[in-house]
């Protein structure tokens, strides 16, 4: 009798989607994260964002010891849309950071890492064992900064190294981020799969420069930085969609989410969850929320009850 | 193409005004910044030097802006260097205003705190009693004395310039005076910029007292849009959040009055 009444409630009743996501063993309730280098330096902040709808928030890129970064400018807005900054990973190093999360309870934390060496990421990990880490995403991406970033990407026997040694370190996750640079993405991602990885962030900002014509000039005073915003929407939506089908590996699409679309192609394109960063500074906070509603009532509306029942639909044909 | 008021546009300054031997304000011609609110700020980019973040202070000229700066770090002594004919980015504006209220109004500023006091004095009614508060070091370091009177000359008002040597006005902290004046008289509200550690207590001061007040809040900035995060409040962002914040708000702020962040954003006493 119960069953019965229950079989015809359900076909009246529509489950309720739900915005939870795993990225391998990464469990997050709602699928849309602060990327790295956004307004993460405070631990109230994180917590608004979070309040605000942030699934998980990235922290800067940390080093070992605290960086200044390059000189202003660093952040140039892009005509017709997009950002180049060249903030030159200023942070405040590890050890301070470790301090500023330590009494974290409610904010899943990712806290991004960058170093020229294996034994830095060691050290600098060693500092957060007493803190709240969701998991750890390497920056082997940034393009603007020597020795780093991008230059460890660019070079698949460091990045061999760095992955094994931080998955030797830790239990906890840890994530590659990778960008467009000398050596072919793909490779770096199949170097960082192979040496233990569990997750890839894709894409970091695409290296650039901006040119003012009344002075005459490059703007920025690192001269070159990366872009972001959406000018690289579709050429990051392009890696996440090359990497799904190359790769069994878990992945964080990232570069131009702006609307709930955006977070929906990527979905579709093979990622699991996304982040953003420029439209933060085009939307402000509330950008979170927004997106997160726009995928529910897309889930509603193609009935599918859980992130997952999209992810790598573009690439059935 | 419409202006995008993230994108320096570049402006020639006009005119250069010594307002003391450390203290210069810059007078070039742009509509946007002529009618920018007060607490609002620009980010001005002295090209090859550095960028950073201004007050616009008002031009009694229409379609003219202004910007006053002290010589201090290498940006704005990049600016404060700026000759007549040299050229500068400028993009903006950003940020929230003040609330202007109606009545017994008291502005408190130090330093080139002043600047956006200014801009308010142009936003007051005629009916407003206004009492102005100048705070500076010693004699040499005062300015805008004579602009306040000129702007509140339609006013019923008061100009008072401190100074913590005795060398000009009275002698003393600022913050004590105003600690006196909210005593002696009701204001409908207090507004002020300077120095964090002279904000906090005048906010105290007035908040403690029932009274309404906002301080516009100072902070490193590399963005100003609300990305970068450099200029972070305890869970404030003073570029996007501010730059004025109410006393009420910041009485909730761990941080204000005490702590600020460096370049590599590590936190360090006031
Ligand atoms: C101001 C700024 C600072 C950034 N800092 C970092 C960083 O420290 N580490 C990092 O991995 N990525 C950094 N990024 C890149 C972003 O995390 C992100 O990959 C990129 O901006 C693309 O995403 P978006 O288009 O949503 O901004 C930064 C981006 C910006 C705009
Ligand atoms: S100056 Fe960058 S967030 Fe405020």
């Amino acid at each position: 009798m119960n069953q019965l009444l229950y079989s015809k409630l359900g076909s009246f009743i529509k489950v309720k989607p739900s915005l939870a996501t795993s990225i391998g063993q990464i469990q997050l309730d709602r699928p849309v994260m602060l990327a790295s280098g956004i307004l993460g330096i405070s631990l109230d902040v994180f917590n608004r964002l979070y309040r605000s709808g942030a699934g998980a928030v990235v922290t800067k890129s940390l080093s070992k010891e605290p960086w200044d970064g390059y000189p202003n400018p660093t952040i140039f807005s892009v005509k017709g849309g997009g950002w180049i900054n060249a903030v030159g990973l200023s942070n405040p190093g590890a050890p301070n950071f470790a301090k500023i999360i330590e009494s974290n309870k409610d904010v899943p934390i990712i806290v991004s890492l960058v170093g020229s060496i294996p034994e830095e990421f060691e050290v600098m990990i060693k500092e957060f064992e007493n803190c709240k880490v969701t998991a750890y995403e390497l920056n082997l991406s940034c393009p603007h900064v020597a020795k780093v970033g991008l230059e460890v990407g660019d070079d698949p026997e460091l990045v061999k190294k760095i992955v094994t040694t931080v998955k030797n370190t830790t239990n906890v996750p840890v994530i590659a981020k990778v960008g467009l640079g000398t050596t072919h993405y793909l490779d770096t991602v199949s170097i960082a799969i192979e040496s233990g990885i569990d997750a890839i962030t894709a894409i970091n900002t695409v290296r650039a420069i901006a040119i003012d014509v009344e002075t005459q000039r490059p703007i920025l005073s690192n001269k070159f930085g990366g872009l972001s915003g959406t000018p690289i929407k579709p050429i990051a939506l392009r890696c996440v969609y090359e990497i799904s089908s190359k790769y069994d590996i878990p992945i964080i699409g990232c570069g131009g989410v702006s609307t709930w679309e955006d977070a929906v192609e990527f979905f579709l394109a093979g990622s699991s969850a996304i982040q953003l960063g420029s439209a933060v500074g085009d939307n402000w906070i509330d950008i979170f929320d927004e997106i997160n509603k726009g995928i529910l009532q897309y889930m509603e509306r193609k009935g599918y009850s859980k992130i997952k029942d999209m992810v790598g639909l573009a690439k059935k044909s | 193409m419409q202006r995008n008021h993230n994108h320096p546009t570049i402006v020639t300054i006009e005119k250069v005004i010594d307002e003391t031997p450390t203290v210069r304000t810059l007078v070039f011609s742009d509509e946007v910044m002529s009618n920018i609110l007060p607490g609002q700020f620009a980010m001005v980019w002295i090209p090859g030097i550095n960028e950073l973040p201004m007050s616009v202070m008002i031009s009694e000229e229409s379609g003219k802006a202004a910007f006053t700066v002290r010589r201090h770090g290498p940006a704005s002594t990049g600016l404060f260097n700026v000759k007549v004919g040299g050229q500068i980015g400028i993009r903006g504006p950003y940020g929230n205003s003040f609330d202007i209220k109606k009545g017994k109004l008291l502005l408190v500023g130090g330093g080139t705190g002043l600047v956006p006091m200014m801009r308010l004095l142009t936003f007051v009614k005629s009916t407003d009693d206004v009492t102005v508060l100048i705070g500076a070091k010693s004699k040499d370091e005062v300015f805008f004395e004579d602009l306040t009177n000129s702007l509140l000359k339609n006013n019923p008002h008061k100009v008072i310039v401190s100074t913590d040597d005795g060398s000009y006005g009275q002698k003393g902290l600022v913050t004590d005076l105003v600690e006196k004046l909210v005593d002696e008289t009701h204001f409908d509200a207090v507004y002020t910029c300077g120095p964090e550690i002279m904000m906090y207590k005048i906010v105290h001061s007035a908040h403690s007292r029932g009274i309404f007040v906002q301080a516009s809040l100072e902070r490193m900035m590399k963005c100003g849009v609300g990305i970068c995060g450099s200029c972070c409040v305890g869970e404030d962002l003073v570029c996007k959040d501010g730059t004025v914040f109410d006393g009420q708000h910041l009485f909730s702020n761990k941080e204000f009055g005490y702590f600020h962040r460096n370049k590599a954003g590590v936190l360090e006493n006031y």
